[in-house]
């Protein structure tokens, strides 16, 4: 029997050990805070998963009939947001990166981080004073011309105030960031495929669509979570926009417009009290939810093709 | 298939500063041609002004004539992209696309120029591609996966094989054993012995060894010092080159004085 023999321990320096411990201290937190959040989110909404009508007076029937139209409104309006946010901000990206002379590129560069500080109620403004008005005469030819699609259907508003509208406010809110994530993706793009694409005798869209595109795309599915992420829990610019109402419906134009969780708390909350506040605060719980599993899914497929990501 | 490269007093700069100056020189068909020369001679640079390559770095650009069966490549009205149709490339690092299968990586040029191509057609050229360049008994059950799951000499097989799946008339190669073992290297050398029977090669490369022996000519460049434009010395049959060079400079280097 032989002992075994000491392990070797290295000479613990005071900076190690204070940085160690501090690194710990502030990776710890995150969880903590994510944590509290949580439970927060949770204590407060039991009691409101339950209650009924007869419990809180927000309520018509009871909790998950009111819930559903929110999400889906949240739901909906960012999904509208995301699918006029990533093309054009694809398109942007791929500009500054790809086809603008390079003074002209980080110019541009400059104007999109500078969009991206502009805050949401500035957007909101804009939205209500500039962007309504001017959307009018548009959505009521594409009602008439267009109103057999069941989306376009219905009355178109008078107002403009409706869920597209919302929606092109967010699309526009969101963009920045989606910019700048694709923009850096994009110049990250090996030379070497590049120049083996040019190589092959493609064409600068060609080059860009077998070298750029593949090689951006986990890039781009970060960029349109980030941007579904803002999208999902953005409050002022939709509460100030919309003209609400609470119902589940796919028509674009109308008056009638499906609200969102977080503009919906924003507007209720002043006047909230005793149990509705719970109800309130549960909307809070199931948008954390929904954010968690749309941060899932984007992952999933992220992973999903790694074997071609050119990672390897 | 093969064509004939006449350069006539090319002179290539990046921006203002001039790289290469004033090389002239001719190329025969169905032949490999070498290009030798220390690090920073130009040779690789010249070599991109064969299929306009080089134009892609911002600021570059050449003057002079580059005529391939007497059409001059940087004629006003030549389209770069076709250009690079005749005259395919191979890097000095393997560069198949990560994103795309085997398969995918060989017919990647022909489906830019030809987007419809028949499945039947698409699986011969890829099995004749991959044949040509050696691979296809290594790759012919994993065509499916991954090219960037291959071994570096592989790799560099299979950018060979996507280069001739375009059918060019001739191929450039910048340096494309450097980053490939021995067994690899050996594996390339053989397949430009077999290509050239089609096309006309030309190759870069530090390894002088390999220059003599793959190649028929050898061009010697070569540089006056850091800063200044690096220059055609000796162009000439291997064997000469090698055993009796008629430049003072070109013995330096190839017996390893310098360089």
């Amino acid at each position: 029997m032989s002992t075994a023999p000491a392990p070797i321990k290295a000479k613990l320096r005071l900076g190690d050990l204070v940085f160690s411990r501090s690194a710990l201290f502030a990776g710890s937190m995150i969880l903590v805070t994510l944590a509290a959040v949580a439970i927060f989110l949770i204590v407060q909404s039991i009691p409101a998963l339950f209650a009924t009508n007869e419990d809180a007076s927000i309520l018509t029937t009871n909790f998950w009939d009111y819930v559903g139209p929110l999400v889906f409104g949240t739901i909906w309006a960012a999904a509208l947001a995301l699918l006029m946010a990533v093309p054009v901000s694809i398109g942007i990206a791929l500009f500054i990166s790809h086809y603008a002379p390079r003074r002209l590129a980080s110019v541009l560069g400059y104007i999109v981080d500078l969009l991206a500080a502009v805050p949401s109620v500035v957007f909101g403004l804009w939205g209500i004073g500039v962007l309504a008005p001017a959307v009018v005469p548009v959505y009521a030819w594409l009602n008439e011309y267009l109103g057999w699609i069941p989306l376009f259907s219905g009355d178109a508003s008078a107002t403009g105030r409706t869920i597209l509208t919302a929606a092109v406010v967010l699309a526009v809110m969101v963009l920045p960031i989606m910019t700048a994530i694709c923009r850096e993706v994009f110049l990250q793009t090996p030379v070497l495929h590049e120049e083996a694409a040019l190589a092959l005798g493609a064409t600068r869209w060609e080059m860009i669509r077998i070298a750029v595109l593949p090689f951006g795309r986990p890039g781009i599915i970060s960029a349109s979570v980030l941007g579904l992420g803002r999208a999902l829990g953005e409050t002022m610019a939709v509460a100030m926009v919309l003209s609400a109402s609470h119902v589940i419906s796919f028509e674009l134009l109308t008056s009638v417009n499906p609200t969102t969780i977080a503009a919906n708390i924003a507007l209720s909350f002043p006047e909230a009290y005793a149990l509705n506040v719970n109800v309130l605060i549960a909307t809070g719980l199931i948008l954390f939810i929904v954010t968690f599993a749309v941060n899932a899914i984007a992952r999933w497929i992220v992973d999903r093709r790694k074997e071609f990501s050119g990672a390897n | 298939m093969s064509k004939r490269i006449e350069v006539r007093d090319l002179n290539v700069y990046y921006s203002k500063f001039l790289a290469v100056e004033g090389v002239t020189l001719e190329i025969e068909p169905r032949s490999v041609t070498a290009f030798i020369g220390p690090s920073g001679c130009g040779k690789s640079t010249f070599l991109r002004t064969l299929n306009r390559m080089h134009e892609v770095i911002p600021g570059a650009r050449v003057e002079g004539e580059v005529l391939i069966d007497g059409n001059n490549l940087y004629d006003p009205d030549v389209d770069p992209v076709l250009v690079r149709r005749q005259v395919g490339m191979v890097f000095q690092r393997p560069n198949p696309f990560p994103t795309m299968s085997i398969r995918e990586n060989v017919i990647a040029g022909v489906k830019l120029n030809n987007s419809k191509i028949s499945k039947s057609d698409a699986d011969d050229l890829v099995e004749r591609s991959l044949r040509g360049a050696n691979l296809w008994n290594e790759v012919k059950d994993r065509l499916d996966r991954p090219g960037s799951g291959l071994s570096g000499g592989q790799q560099q097989r299979l950018c060979i094989a996507r280069a001739i799946a375009v059918s060019p008339e001739v191929i450039l190669m910048d340096e494309p054993c450097s980053a490939l073992d021995p067994i690899s290297t050996l594996a390339i050398e053989d397949l430009i012995e077999e290509l050239k029977q089609q096309y006309t090669i030309v190759i870069v490369t530090h390894n002088m060894q390999q220059a003599s022996r793959v190649s028929d000519k050898t061009a010697f460049f070569n540089i006056a010092g850091t800063g200044k434009p690096g220059k055609l010395i000796e162009y000439d049959e291997t064997t000469t080159i090698f055993s009796n060079p008629s430049v003072q400079a070109t013995e330096d280097y190839v017996s390893g004085r310098f360089g």
